[in-house]
C-alpha cells in the first residue's frame, strides 16, 4: 500500500490517483485532524475502518471514483473530509436498499 | 501433491463418499445413513424439489462425478420426479461405484437407513485400498468466492486472492471467478481482458442480462452488513470484487456444470437465461460454492470481510479473511489473516504467496479450517440456463 500521498495521513488509503474519495485502514473518531493533501482536516463524524471521506469538496451530481473507477454518483455537495455514504452518494445501476426490515413481513396481517 | 485417480481421467484431491437426496423427502434418511461414519467423509447432497429441472440434473451429474467424490449413494423417496436412473448410469459410466435406494421400495426410514449404512461400510475398503498419485498444479481448478463483504474485502483479501489466481495460472491451473450480479460496473474491465473480441461480446451480453435480471428483482446484490461495513452502492462492490480475478487474461466463459478446457482464467455466468423465473439468481454462498464446484473446482477460495464461517460438501474452502478486528473475533474460522495488511504487517504480494502456498498443501491433503470444524453446507435450488455459445471457450 505504498501509493499513498506522504502529504496524507498514513490511516488513509488512495487507491488510485483519480480518486477523489479516501479509505480509512482504522476507525477515526469525530475531532480527529489528519492531512489530506498537505492540508489539515478536522473530521466532523465518525469514520469506519474501510469507509470513505472526500479527498477534496465535491459538488453534487458528479461521479464518486474509488478504485480510479465510478462507485456511484455524489447527491448533496459533500465537503472535503466528510464521510461519503449511502446519505450523500448513490449507484447509476440500482438503488441499495439499505432498511434491513424494507421488504421483511412484519408478522401483520395486511 | 497427491490426488486420486479417477477412471474417467480426472483426479481428485479428496476421496469422498457422497450421499444424495433426490427430494427434500429423502433428505432426513440420507443425513441418517451419513451420521452413521462421524469420523469418515461422507457428505450429504441434493436437490430439495419435486418438479423438473434441467439445471438441477446437471448439477447433480457434475457434483457426484466430482473428481473430489469416490463413490455416491443416492436416495430416493420414490414418487419425485427426478431422472434418478440417469444419474445413476452417469456415475457408473464415470467409474465409480454407485447404489440407489428408493425409500417407498425398500420399507421406510428405519429400513433404508441400515441399507445405505451397510452399503457404505461395504464400498469404504474400496476407496481405502486405492493408492495416491502425484498431482500437479497445473491439474487443479479453483474457484473463488466472496461472501460477507465489507469495505475491507476489496482492500485485502480480494486483491491478494487475485494474485494468488495470477501465480497459480503461472503454474498451469485453471481458475475460475464468478458473480456477475457483484461485478456490474465492471462489463468494460472485463471485456478489455477478454482473450479474444468474441468473448468480450458474450462476456457484455452476460452483463447487460444481470443488470436486467437485478434491476427487475429491486435489489442490487449488496447487504445492509455491505454498508454497514462501509460499502455504499452496487459498483462499490463490484470494484472490490473484480480484484478476486488478478490480472490474468480471461480465456473463457463457463455456465454451471461447464469445466475449464485448458489452465487460465475463467468467468463463471451464474446468472438465469430467460425471463426471471425462480427468484434470486443465488439465494446464498454455498449455492455459488455449488456451481464452483460443479464446474470442477477442487476447491474455492472465500474471502470475507464480515466473517461467513461456511465450507462445503465435496470441496475444500479456504477462507481468507479481510477485515483485521473480523480476524480476532473469528480466528478459529480462518485459514488466512489477510486484514493484516490494514495494519501495515504484510502486503498483498506477501499474502497472495501465503494464499497459493495454502491452496497447493490443501490440495496434498491438509485440513482447512472450515473442514476441521465440520463445515459441509450445501445448497442447490431452481434455476434455468441455455448452453454456452462456441466462442465461450478456448480452442484446446
Amino acid at each position: 500500500m505504498a501509493d499513498s500521498d506522504s502529504l496524507t495521513d498514513n490511516r488513509l488509503l488512495l487507491l488510485a490517483p483519480a480518486d477523489n474519495v479516501l479509505v480509512a485502514c482504522v476507525a477515526l473518531g469525530a475531532g480527529t485532524t489528519l492531512q489530506i493533501d498537505g492540508e489539515a482536516v478536522t473530521l466532523a463524524a465518525d469514520i469506519g475502518m474501510a469507509h470513505k471521506l472526500a479527498r477534496r469538496d465535491l459538488a453534487a451530481g458528479i461521479p464518486v471514483i474509488k478504485y480510479g473507477a465510478p462507485i456511484g454518483s455524489t447527491t448533496a455537495a459533500v465537503a472535503k473530509g466528510d464521510h461519503v455514504h449511502l446519505d450523500n452518494m448513490k449507484s447509476d445501476y440500482i438503488a441499495t436498499v439499505n432498511d434491513a426490515t424494507a421488504a421483511v413481513y412484519d408478522g401483520k396481517a395486511t | 501433491m497427491n490426488g486420486w485417480q479417477r477412471k474417467d481421467g480426472r483426479k481428485g484431491i479428496r476421496n469422498i463418499i457422497a450421499v444424495a437426496y433426490l427430494v427434500e423427502c429423502a433428505h432426513h434418511v440420507s443425513r441418517q445413513i451419513a451420521a452413521g461414519f462421524p469420523d469418515r467423509d461422507v457428505h450429504v447432497i441434493g436437490f430439495p424439489g419435486c418438479y423438473p429441472n434441467a439445471y438441477a440434473e446437471r448439477m447433480m451429474i457434475e457434483l457426484c462425478t466430482h473428481p473430489n467424490v469416490g463413490a455416491v449413494l443416492l436416495v430416493s423417496l420414490g414418487c419425485e420426479s427426478f431422472n434418478r436412473r440417469g444419474l445413476a448410469q452417469a456415475i457408473a459410466e464415470s467409474g465409480r461405484p454407485v447404489e440407489t435406494l428408493v425409500i417407498q421400495r425398500t420399507g421406510g426410514t428405519a429400513r433404508t437407513i441400515a441399507e445405505g449404512r451397510q452399503w457404505l461400510a461395504e464400498t469404504w475398503p474400496l476407496l481405502d485400498a486405492e493408492a495416491p498419485v502425484p498431482m500437479a498444479p497445473d491439474e487443479l481448478i479453483i474457484g473463488t468466492i466472496c461472501g460477507g463483504s465489507d469495505g475491507t474485502s476489496g482492500l485485502t483479501a480480494n486483491p491478494a486472492m487475485g494474485r494468488a489466481f495470477d501465480l497459480l495460472i503461472d503454474d498451469g491451473a485453471a481458475c475460475i471467478f464468478e458473480e456477475a450480479g457483484e461485478l456490474i460496473g465492471c462489463e468494460s474491465l472485463m471485456a478489455d481482458r477478454s482473450a479474444r473480441p468474441e468473448l468480450a461480446a458474450e462476456i457484455l451480453a452476460v452483463m447487460d442480462k444481470t443488470v436486467r435480471y437485478y434491476a427487475t428483482l429491486g435489489y442490487a446484490s449488496i447487504s445492509p452488513g455491505n454498508a454497514e461495513g462501509g460499502l455504499t452502492t452496487i459498483e462499490e462492490k463490484s470494484m472490490g470484487a473484480y480484484a478476486k480475478s488478478g490480472a490474468s487474461e480471461i480465456v473463457g466463459l463457463l455456465k454451471p456444470g461447464d469445466r475449464p478446457t485448458t489452465g487460465g482464467l475463467y468467468f463463471l455466468d451464474v446468472v438465469p437465461d430467460g425471463d426471471v423465473r425462480f427468484g434470486f439468481p443465488n439465494i446464498s454462498d454455498n449455492a455459488e460454492i455449488a456451481e464452483l464446484i460443479a464446474c470442477g473446482a477442487h476447491l474455492v477460495l472465500f474471502s470475507t470481510g464480515r466473517g461467513s464461517v461456511v465450507g462445503s460438501a465435496i470441496a475444500p474452502v479456504i477462507k481468507v479473511c479481510a477485515n483485521p478486528e473480523t480476524y480476532r473475533n473469528l480466528a478459529d474460522d480462518m485459514d488466512v489473516d489477510s486484514g493484516r495488511i490494514l495494519e501495515g504487517r504484510g502486503d498483498l504480494d506477501q499474502v497472495g504467496r501465503e494464499i497459493r502456498d495454502l491452496v497447493l498443501a490443501i490440495g496434498d491433503g491438509a485440513e482447512t479450517r472450515s473442514e476441521a470444524l465440520g463445515h459441509r453446507e450445501f445448497i442447490l435450488t431452481y434455476k434455468s440456463f441455455e448452453p454456452i455459445g462456441p466462442s465461450c471457450l478456448p480452442a484446446a
